[in-house]
């Protein structure tokens, strides 16, 4: 009985303990972001790394999740009556839902992972260590750059997942249900609101900032040996991934209506 | 080697009972090392002793728990991030396993430091970086490839070159001579001499290499059981009536130092 309130006891501190790590990493993060020095090469390939080469994993899995979706609504709205409606429900599927939390799920496989990794070897080979002895703060050199190119591309990406999502919708519609194209197009942005676009670009931002934190954070503390980076990055993975889906509902929530 | 008087008024780096542990497992328990300007001290002992953790919290890269760390007269252990890392600027350091920054080429890693502090252009910093490790012996061609191109003794050389191409007032090395050729770690053994009597650099080495520290250093420290078991001149070390420091310097099997009784003094 003792040992097991001990073990809660001692559970309960270990994960206080890591939400002020990850606070006090998270204030420090955002803090070394705004001071100068910038790092400019190393945000340029953040950027190129998040950004551009995450955009076929984006367009692929937003392409194939459009085109199901217009299968999937074809098939329950049919049974309303409602086919016309197809269009409409994908545009506002894809925007509001779907390109933000599946491209953010894709980039947080590949981002956080490959942050994580790449810091988490930093920190056991001390070069994290040798950064601070050489008159670089790691947080401005390494953390900064990743969090502002996750932050800046996830929007990015998502508008042009959201793009390819409603075309993969509008392939479907027009040559697998025989919807009349220029109807299908009209259909789509009949309904579509700026807000619903937006609200799309702000949960991306969100997770963008989330994944790379998770990345730094998780390499940055990393256990020491390659188990330790592998933890690591298992953990960057699956903590940005859990944030993602429950930040997603928060910021739905938040500008519901 | 001779030994110099080593009256100097302020020492440049004082530490005092300094102690740390990793969980509850006690690796310092109080070091206990003074080295004086220009003075040349080598840290020995068995693996695993604590050497790196020593020279870690020397700079703040592992906060100690205990005790004091003075830079020229100047507390470290409390001080302030800025505090912390005006003193990081005054040192150069190489670490036990090169740690080169492996997404930059040599001659970036080389330049690291003096780049982040003044402006050059690419032209200059590549002049400077060749130069640097065309002293120790490498093929200025190398500076355009990656750390992991290169051998594991022309990293290490590499990360020396890093360490004193700004010629810092103090120099902290991790075991620069280990998987050496004895011609490289005699070019080594030369730079770091050259730095300390040339350059009036201040030096700290850690080492397991005898012939090395015989060479270059004019005062040894031995670190056992998380102390400084004896300290003084390098020209003494063979005569200091403590077991430990002769069986170590003449690395005898026989003595106190069985395996057995290094794991049981870093608590194992
Ligand atoms: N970050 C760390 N976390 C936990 N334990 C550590 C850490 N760094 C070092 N230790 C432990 O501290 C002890 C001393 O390590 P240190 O690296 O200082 O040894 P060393 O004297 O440099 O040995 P060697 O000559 O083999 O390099 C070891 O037992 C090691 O396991
Ligand atoms: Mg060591």
């Amino acid at each position: 009985m003792i040992a097991f309130l001990q073990n809660i006891g001692r559970t309960t501190l270990a994960f206080l303990a890591a939400i002020g790590r990850l606070a006090l990493f998270t204030g420090a993060a955002v803090r070394w972001t705004v001071m100068p020095p910038y790092y400019l090469r190393q945000l340029g390939r953040q950027i190129i790394d998040i950004g551009y080469f995450s955009l076929p994993v984006v367009g692929l899995t937003t392409l194939f999740s459009g085109m199901v979706l217009a299968l999937q609504s074809y098939t329950g709205f049919a049974r309303f009556s409602a086919e016309d409606t197809v269009a409409t429900v994908v545009v506002l599927s894809v925007t509001r839902e779907l390109g933000p939390v599946l491209a953010g799920l894709m980039v947080a496989g590949r981002i956080g992972a490959s942050m994580a990794a790449e810091i988490g070897t930093m920190r056991v080979t001390d070069q994290i260590d040798a950064l601070d002895t050489l008159s670089t703060r790691p947080m401005q050199y390494l953390v900064a750059p990743r969090i502002v190119a996750g932050t800046l591309c996830l929007p990015f990406l998502v508008l042009i997942g959201d793009l390819i999502g409603v075309f993969g919708g509008y392939l479907v519609g027009v040559y697998r249900l025989g919807f009349n194209p220029s109807v299908y197009l009209s259909r789509t942005l009949e309904y579509l609101q700026f807000s619903d676009v937006t609200l799309g670009l702000i949960k991306a931002a969100v997770f963008g900032f989330l994944i790379a934190l998770m990345g730094c954070y998780h390499g940055y503390h990393s256990g020491r040996g390659a188990e330790g980076v592998g933890r690591a990055t298992t953990n960057a993975v699956v903590s940005s991934s859990i944030l993602i889906l429950i930040s997603n509902y928060l910021v739905t929530a938040l500008f519901f209506g | 080697m001779s030994t110099r008087t080593t009256s100097a008024p302020t020492p440049k780096i004082v530490m005092q009972g300094v102690t740390k542990s990793f969980g509850d497992k006690q690796v310092l328990r109080g070091i206990d090392i003074e080295v004086a300007p220009e003075e040349s001290l080598a840290i020995i002992g068995t693996s695993g002793c604590g050497k790196s953790v020593t020279l870690k919290c020397l700079l703040g890269l592992l906060r100690a728990d205990g005790g004091s760390i003075q830079v020229d007269g100047t507390e470290m252990i409390g001080a302030g991030r800025q505090q912390l890392e005006q003193m990081r600027r005054r040192f150069g350091m190489t670490f036990q396993f090169g740690a080169l920054f492996d997404s930059l080429p040599i001659w970036e890693n080389v330049t690291f430091r003096l780049r982040q502090q003044q402006v050059m252009t690419r032209q200059q910093a590549r002049d400077i970086a060749a130069e640097t490790i065309t002293q120790l012996g490498l093929a200025a061609h190398v500076i355009d490839q990656y750390p992991a191109e290169l051998s594991g003794g022309m990293q290490k050389r590499v990360a020396l070159a890093r360490a004193i191409a700004d010629k810092p007032e103090m120099l902290l090395f991790d075991e620069p001579t280990s998987g050496l050729d004895p011609i490289t770690g005699g070019v080594i053994d030369s730079l770091i001499l050259d730095s300390v009597r040339r350059l009036g650099a201040t030096a700290l080495t850690i080492s397991h290499d005898m012939a090395s520290v015989r060479r270059i250093a004019d005062k040894v420290a031995m670190v056992h059981g998380g102390v400084i078991i004896w300290c003084g001149p390098a020209s003494r070390m063979d005569d200091t009536g403590i077991p430990e420091v002769h069986q170590f310097v003449h690395g005898l099997a026989d003595g106190p130092l069985t395996l057995a009784a290094q794991a049981a003094a870093r608590g194992d």
